[in-house]
């Protein structure tokens, strides 16, 4: 299991792997939030925890596309399945990898785009714990849209359509989280209910990758 | 007798074609009535005028377009366990009627919603709510159209059904919790006091069943379609192999 | 350990394709697999190696023995000849991967990076894949597509020595690898259309 995320992790950042594009398009998108509402600063301190949420979310869902995918077309899914590793196994480390190469980088660069959101500095702090939070579950969700549509040629838009509608719970309480920190209000409910969805994703969602992956390597 | 005998496409097509003349004489007639009699022969109401009168097309829509995914769990766990053709293919062929009622819901609510609340749209809970079923409607039913394999395809929108109605209710929670919302209580409930009135209530029963009647109308004629698409599929395939 | 194929009926795209596949592979022993293209040859061996279920009969003595070739390699073109080795070798939990280097004549491109392989290296470095599995029973789809004639005599060496250490081979190819190898033709075994009046008939 440890070779495999070792092997994941070299991928990434060797050339081509795309390590650091959703990091870039993460920035990209928080820049071009203000060309789009105006630079008034209220507006902006108001929006930036959400901004920041949706931001990380686009970042986390441009990339899955290539989680499995690229295993896929060389043929290293087929050994895998034949390999002594259950599936299960391997679609948790699949998104481990993904969370460790796109989440975490999110989760980091998060506070320096706060500064040029205006975020109050009360929110520092939650944004980045709701997004540590959080994050896993894009991660663990996005293994599951990534195994339904890995057999399809261009499954990218239809993988984001059919993820989108699965990260809705996971973005309402990460935002929620966020924004209540921000404005200085109790943020306990929102942030156990994320840390639960996140929880109950992690332990269920590889089961049902693995099935999904199953039916389509047959 | 079992009831596992209708999932043999040939039982359950001769069936469905003799029950169906009924269930579209009788799901029109109640439906006719229920509208006619909700429209015409009601009072209006105190507060909201005539306008409350779309309630006869609204309530009974959005019940069956969370019925109708309901419907499609069901078949989809018999595929999943039973393996039985015909059960898939209601599943698909529940979707487009599903995400129908679903628009018919959210657009009836939005032309109410305007003179009550003088808005076409609010965030509030139950209309975000079917905005995400409606999404949930529009993978399901795209993730179908994209996998070739008929087998495949069945098992992989099975399962997202199956993830999809957690999902479903995840982001009810969810939403309820975002806003406490403007919509009105629900308009029938087994708690006397919460519901409309008796005068209304009649002519919405009689819609709501011919709203279901129609919907199992509609599914039925649709998985004979879909029964049918997938056996000349099969006679091609065997064409081709026997060639 | 042998393996045991009985009765099997496989199925393509939920056509069947062959039906009435019987065998034993003991160890020691190596299958060489004929038939004309399309006939199911790579559906049999996905079959047996678990990737999808038959329609019917069973295959048996597989389970956690079978290291399985198709006809990609799943070589990382990223990753180095020894990165890429090692690391199935790590994941089927075996520690040497200098044998296979060395029988696949790979030991003087061991650094270079798999996507600067040619089509005959890659396929010997999939090849060598095999060796590290550390598994008896090999199930080999075309092993020797895009090989040159030396190449095909390094791989039939190392099917033989597999061989003699107890190993067993089921290999699909059409070439005379040399082996001292019982062949299957399953061109017999083509499957006859489903009846329509099976339960679910009415789909294929």
């Amino acid at each position: 299991m440890i070779a495999l995320l070792m092997r994941d992790l070299r991928l990434a950042v060797r050339a081509g792997g795309g390590f650091g594009l959703g990091l870039a398009f993460f920035l990209i998108v928080t820049v071009m939030v203000p060309f789009s509402v105006g630079p008034e600063s209220d507006l902006l301190a108001r929006i930036a925890p959400g901004v920041l949420w949706l931001g990380a979310l686009l970042s986390c869902l441009l990339s899955l596309d290539r989680l499995l995918a690229l295993d896929w077309e060389d043929g290293s899914l087929d050994l895998l399945a034949t390999a002594p590793l259950p599936l299960e196994a391997v679609v948790s480390i699949k998104a481990l990898a993904h969370w460790i190469t796109t989440g975490l980088p999110l989760v980091l660069a998060a506070p320096v785009l706060g500064v040029l959101l205006n975020l109050p500095l009360a929110g520092f702090k939650w944004v980045v714990i709701s997004l540590l939070l959080g994050t896993p579950a894009l991660s663990v969700i996005g293994t599951f849209g990534a195994a339904l549509t890995v057999g399809l040629k261009r499954g990218g838009l239809l993988l984001s359509l059919l993820v989108m509608p699965l990260y809705v719970p996971t973005l309402i309480f990460g935002a929620e989280a966020a924004r209540r920190g921000a404005m200085g209000m109790a943020v306990e409910t929102p942030l156990l209910m994320l840390a639960g969805i996140s929880a109950g994703v992690i332990a269920l969602m590889p089961f049902a990758s693995a099935a999904v992956l199953r039916i389509n390597l047959r | 007798m079992s009831i596992w005998e209708y999932a043999n496409p040939r039982k359950f097509l001769q069936t469905s074609e003799r029950v169906m003349p009924v269930l579209w004489v009788s799901s029109g007639l109640l439906m006719a009535v229920g509208l006619i009699w909700g429209f015409f022969f009601t009072p209006d109401d105190y507060r909201q005028g005539s306008t409350v009168k779309i309630i006869f097309l609204h309530v009974p829509a959005a019940l069956m377009a969370i019925n109708a995914w309901f419907m499609m769990l069901v078949a989809s766990l018999i595929w999943v366990i039973r393996r039985h053709h015909v059960s898939a293919l209601a599943a698909k062929a529940a979707a487009p009627v599903g995400i129908v009622m679903t628009l018919i819901a959210l657009a009836t609510g939005a032309i109410w919603g305007q003179p009550m609340w003088g808005t076409w749209w609010a965030w509030d809970p139950r209309l975000t709510s079917f905005l995400v079923l409606f999404l949930f409607y529009l993978g399901y039913i795209a993730l179908w159209e994209a996998i070739e394999d008929p087998d495949t395809a069945a098992d992989l929108t099975a399962i997202l059904c199956l993830v999809g109605t957690v999902f479903a209710v995840l982001s009810r929670y969810a939403v309820n919790f975002w806003n406490q919302g403007l919509h009105q209580g629900a308009s029938l409930s087994l708690d006397e006091k919460e519901n409309v009135a008796d005068a209304f209530s009649n002519p919405l029963y009689v819609c709501m069943v011919g709203f279901g009647l129609f919907f199992v109308a509609m599914v039925f004629y649709r998985t004979g379609t879909e029964i049918r698409a997938r056996r000349i599929k099969a006679l091609m395939a065997r064409e081709r192999q026997e060639a | 350990m042998s393996l045991n194929v009985s009765d099997l009926r496989i199925a393509r795209g939920g056509l069947p394709v062959l039906e009435g596949i019987s065998f034993e592979l003991t160890p020691g022993q190596a299958l060489i697999l004929r038939g004309p293209n399309g006939i199911g040859k790579t559906t049999l061996l996905r079959t047996i190696a678990g990737l999808q279920p038959p329609l019917g009969g069973t295959v048996s003595g597989g389970e956690d023995q079978i290291a399985y070739a198709a006809h990609s390699d799943g070589l990382k073109s990223a990753l180095s000849v020894t990165e890429n080795l090692r690391f199935w070798a790590s994941v089927f939990g075996t520690q040497s991967i200098e044998p296979a280097l060395k029988a696949y004549n790979l030991t003087g491109l061991r650094d270079r990076p798999a996507g600067a392989l040619s089509a005959g290296q890659k396929r010997r470095l999939g090849l060598s894949r095999m060796m590290v599995t550390g598994r008896p029973i090999w199930v080999m789809d075309e092993p020797t597509v895009s090989l040159d004639q030396a190449s095909v005599t390094l791989f039939a060496n190392a099917v033989r020595a597999h061989l003699s250490a107890g190993g067993s081979a089921l290999i699909a190819t059409h070439i005379d690898l040399g082996l001292d190898a019982t062949v299957l033709d399953v061109g017999p075994y083509k499957a006859a259309p489903l009846e329509f009046d099976d339960f679910d008939g009415g789909f294929l």
